[in-house]
């Protein structure tokens, strides 16, 4: 199974809400930056303009955080990682964002989010991937999560998944 | 894996450079030439180690819409909810989980506005109530997955 990092976000979007060199930039590496000495020049030549203006923008793009990072994304079945659990977390809402910051920092935990309860059925807030070569690896570092919170921790669960039942990722729509 | 592999995977996890020859310059931190990290690389993302390359785009920040969503299907039902969700184009992921929600999928729209209809479209056409679970907060997570 994939992180849900890899599946970071893109979308189509529309025309008006995006500076159209961004946009361009954009549709020409949401597939993967070019495997080419000068990747950057192949994408200017694309489009047409100067490298210097591909580079500064994606550079702004880095900077205003529109583009987390450059890099290569690890398919983490291949490195042996097959067990991911989504484990969810029921902590008062006044210490989220502390612990967050303190859980984030664990070395197995990849994607760290506060999101809304769903009172009664679903009274969770704090969701943490954890990934492990295994379920019994997985539930340990839940475990340690578990005493890192103490009585923070008013309650969790860990869901595991079974199946990927779409995995396309995001694609912006290409415009003329 | 091969140990050059291994320094290449963990290298390119790191804030790769933009730059006029930032293979090269990322091949010599790792002792390789440059042709030799673009075949390798290559390589890595044909055999699927890698599952891409590139810069990783933050959608909200782009102006799009995202977010995670469950429903609750009995096993019955499964398939053709299933169906039903994968067939939105917005849907970009769709996993089946041990609990009672037992489908969490997530959206990425063009428009913030198109979340609460695609939400609503499903919902009708699956017959189950949706759980809309937008991030609110997410928090830093460091480098992971040194091989």
């Amino acid at each position: 199974m994939q992180s849900l990092a890899g599946l970071t976000d893109q979308t189509p979007f529309s025309i008006n809400s995006f500076d159209p060199i961004d946009r361009k930039i954009v549709e020409l590496t949401q597939e993967g930056l070019p495997l080419t000495p000068q990747p950057y020049h192949a994408i200017a030549d694309q489009i047409g303009i100067p490298v210097s203006v591909v580079k500064q923008r994606m550079q702004n793009m880095l900077d205003s955080g529109v583009i987390r990072r450059i890099g290569a994304v690890p398919n983490h079945y291949k490195l042996g990682y097959t067990a991911n659990g989504m484990s969810v977390w029921d902590v008062p809402d006044y210490m989220v964002t502390d612990i967050g910051q303190i859980i984030g920092q664990l070395a197995f935990v990849s994607h760290c989010y506060r999101r809304p309860r769903h009172l009664p059925d679903w009274p969770y807030n704090f969701f943490v991937m954890v990934h492990g070569r295994s379920r019994e690896e997985v539930q340990e570092k839940v475990d340690q999560i578990a005493a890192t919170l103490g009585p923070y921790d008013r309650g969790h669960t860990v869901l595991y998944s079974t199946a990927i039942l779409k995995k396309t990722g995001l694609r912006l729509r290409k415009q003329e | 894996m091969h140990d050059i592999d291994r320094n290449i995977i963990n290298m390119l996890q790191e804030d790769f450079p933009i730059s006029d020859h930032p293979y090269a310059e990322v091949a010599a931190r790792v002792g390789l030439t440059e042709n030799d990290l673009l075949h390798r690389l290559e390589l890595l993302l044909q055999d699927r180690t890698l599952t891409r390359f590139g810069p990783m785009y933050h959608a909200e920040r782009l102006g799009g819409g995202l977010t995670l969503a469950a429903i609750a299907v009995p096993e019955h039902d499964f398939q053709r909810v299933a169906d039903i969700v994968n067939g939105f184009p917005e849907v970009a992921h769709n996993y089946a989980r041990e609990h009672a929600l037992n489908m969490w999928f997530v959206l990425a729209t063009e428009s913030k506005d198109r979340i609460g209809e695609v939400l609503e479209a499903i919902e009708q056409q699956a017959g189950y109530h949706v759980y809309n679970m937008p991030k609110e907060e997410e928090f830093f997570v460091g480098l992971k997955f040194e091989v």
